[in-house]
């Protein structure tokens, strides 16, 4: 990444100043640090939506440039959360235990604090055993090695039977959708050894921390924040290359790159596994914002909103996929936490919680046929550049 | 000469059609040859066969000095190996710039590390301007191929094959949809290619394949019905009947 890179591509310099004033203003802003305008509740928002922010990008690099639909992306995003989410709630029961065990006659063996965790975790799964999954639970080390490595290597066999047998369109998106499923299916289990539909809990409590939840949220938000920014420079200097030009010509023409020589389906490979990866970190970072994950987090619907984001920011552009997931989850999140005002029209009311999906639907429709660029082709308008500028 | 490429009782079925069927050829190192034949004569498939994107179903595929055998191979293993194809449709990267397209093209390590890290260097840039040159694009490199006129994109793909370096051109109807002009112009560029390299051309236009001026091998019903110059051909029987005929 050397200096004619950022300059050759200007606009992901603007996006780096943008993010960094963003975090200034929101922290100047806060509770934790600042004059108290945003509740941390609000800031946790905020850093939320920069991790779903981050995972779009990911989506961006595999949809928009190499042309493959995922929709099992968020396999990886609650994959990643769940290696933290193990660690998060090990630890901090782990403390709870020994503190209330210190306090009897006699200092307490081992195996009663492992058990006193397992029936304090397990409990809700009527088990008191730790499964062999969560045998690394106790290194934080490890289980952040396992953000990365474990959604990179799902999506590395599942890439690799899916791309070498040819799998392409509509087809590879089923089986993206099946993975998803399969994976929620699977963690619905109690026998799955990640508690069920219970999920892991408590997850915004940082383990030996005594911050209080107002500081706590900003550094999320910060490491949200910088993770993004790290990930937009990543994907960007990616496709920026020779790379890229590969990529974008597998998405428009597949079988001609495999005739120039190049192993179309190491290429596909490589994407799908680098974009898993940098959705496990996203769900690291969003997990412990949202403080609970739950096998739901995985259904099949949460990568399609993911596709549909990305296609209301516009594909192909990094900044639209960012402006699309901000736009449309902040607004999500406003016409679905009640704060939008009811419309009552006498016989019927129109309730958004409601409504609003039918208004997500109405505005994907919309910009399908009206706006094929997504909202970020109006960004590219009002910067006096035309579509091809920024590919 | 010695050979360069060698088909052997090729046959290939699709669902009990015997689109090839028994078919035998021969190129040398650095040879024209113009492949022509009725519409349904096997000559896309014989190139689908050669690059690998169909697999024969009997018969043998020689290549090279080693005489390695390309069945088996996957399409881009076949194009690493030195066999270049051109396709019917001018088939360029529309969104991308004459110049992305040739430095995609470029003969380099194709591996996706490489390839992530690759930076083109003073040398890789200009024998891209060198090629540029020779396809007659030079003032178009920083365009996007999908402005191009329809024979400024197939002399596009004859560059991007030629920066590939292969030993062995395949070339699908290079003349479809071109104007006189273009296609004195791309004659030229096929010509001077097969100075250095063997290139087939498969061809309907008779007009075109005399300017070729190169021994002519014509395909009938999936296998080798006559082969010679193209006067020679175009007097046996066979040919006219099954061919010129119609």
């Amino acid at each position: 990444m050397n200096r004619s890179f950022v300059v050759r591509n200007p606009s992901v310099l603007i996006f780096l100043v943008l993010l960094s004033l963003f975090t200034l203003v929101v922290t100047i802003l806060s509770e934790g640090f600042g004059v108290g305008l945003l509740s941390t509740s609000f800031v946790k928002v905020l850093g939320k939506t920069l991790c779903l922010c981050l995972i779009a990008i990911a989506m961006d690099l595999i949809w928009g440039y190499a042309g493959i639909l995922s929709l099992g992306h968020f396999a990886f995003f609650g994959l990643g959360g769940y290696m933290i989410g193990m660690w998060l709630m090990y630890e901090r029961t782990r403390q709870i235990v020994e503190n209330a065990l210190s306090e009897g006659v006699l200092p307490p063996t081992p195996e009663e604090i492992s058990t006193g965790i397992g029936n304090q975790i397990f409990g809700v799964v009527g088990s008191s055993d730790f499964p062999l999954i969560w045998a690394f639970a106790d290194s934080l080390v490890l289980q952040l090695a396992f953000v990365v490595l474990v959604p990179g290597l799902l999506a590395l066999v599942f890439g690799w039977l899916a791309f070498r047998s040819r799998v392409t369109g509509v087809y590879l998106s089923i089986l993206t959708q099946a993975m998803t499923l399969g994976l929620s299916l699977y963690l619905f289990q109690n026998a799955s050894g990640l508690r069920g539909n219970n999920g892991l809990s408590g997850l915004q409590n940082l383990p030996g921390v005594t911050a209080p939840q107002s500081v706590v949220s900003l550094w999320f938000f910060w490491a949200s924040a910088l993770a993004l920014g790290l990930g937009y420079l990543l994907v960007a200097w990616v496709v920026s290359g020779k790379f890229g030009s590969v990529i974008r010509g597998i998405r428009d023409n597949e079988a001609r790159v495999r005739f120039l020589g190049y192993s179309v389906e190491t290429y596909k490979l490589a994407v799908f596994t680098l974009t898993a990866c940098i959705s496990g970190i996203a769900g690291a970072l969003y997990y412990p914002q949202a403080g609970i994950i739950n096998p739901a987090e995985v259904a099949p619907i949460a990568s399609i909103y993911l596709a549909v984001w990305v296609a209301i920011g516009g594909r192909g552009r990094l900044y639209g996929a960012v402006i699309g997931t901000a736009f449309v989850s902040l607004v999500s999140s406003w016409f679905t936490g009640g704060q939008a005002p009811d419309i009552d029209l006498g016989f019927y009311a129109i309730k958004w919680v409601d409504w609003w999906l039918v208004l997500l639907g109405l505005s994907f429709v919309l910009v399908t046929l009206y706006a094929p660029g997504g909202i970020s082709s109006f960004v590219d308008k009002l910067a006096g550049k035309t579509m091809e500028a920024d590919r | 000469m010695s050979t360069l490429l060698e088909v052997s009782g090729v046959t290939v079925s699709f669902d009990g059609f015997r689109a090839i069927n028994n078919l035998s050829f021969q190129i040398a190192k650095a040879e024209l040859r113009a492949v022509i034949g009725p519409n349904g004569a096997g000559k896309t498939t014989f190139m689908d066969i050669v690059t690998g994107k169909t697999r024969p179903d009997t018969g043998q595929i020689l290549w090279g000095d080693k005489s390695v055998s390309l069945i088996g191979m996957s399409e881009a293993r076949i194009a690493q190996a030195g066999i270049g194809r051109k396709f019917q449709k001018p088939t360029v990267f529309e969104e991308q710039t004459v110049q992305e397209n040739l430095l995609m093209a470029l003969r380099k390590d194709r591996g996706p590390l490489a390839v992530l890290f690759f930076r083109p260097s003073r040398a890789d840039l200009d024998r891209i301007a060198e090629l540029a040159a020779q396809i007659g694009l030079t003032d178009t490199l920083p365009r996007v191929s999908g402005e191009l006129s329809h024979g400024q994109k197939q002399w596009l793909e004859i560059g991007m094959l030629l920066a590939q370096e292969p030993q062995l051109l395949l070339v699908d109807e290079p003349a479809a949809g071109m104007t006189p002009a273009e296609r004195e112009k791309t004659t030229a560029i096929l010509v001077e290619a097969a100075k250095t390299r063997a290139v087939v051309v498969v061809e309907h236009d008779m007009e075109f394949v005399r300017r070729l001026n190169c021994k002519v091998t014509v395909l009938h019903e999936g296998a080798v019905l006559a082969e010679g110059s193209l006067d020679h051909v175009t007097k046996n029987q066979d040919v006219i009947d099954v061919y010129l005929g119609r």
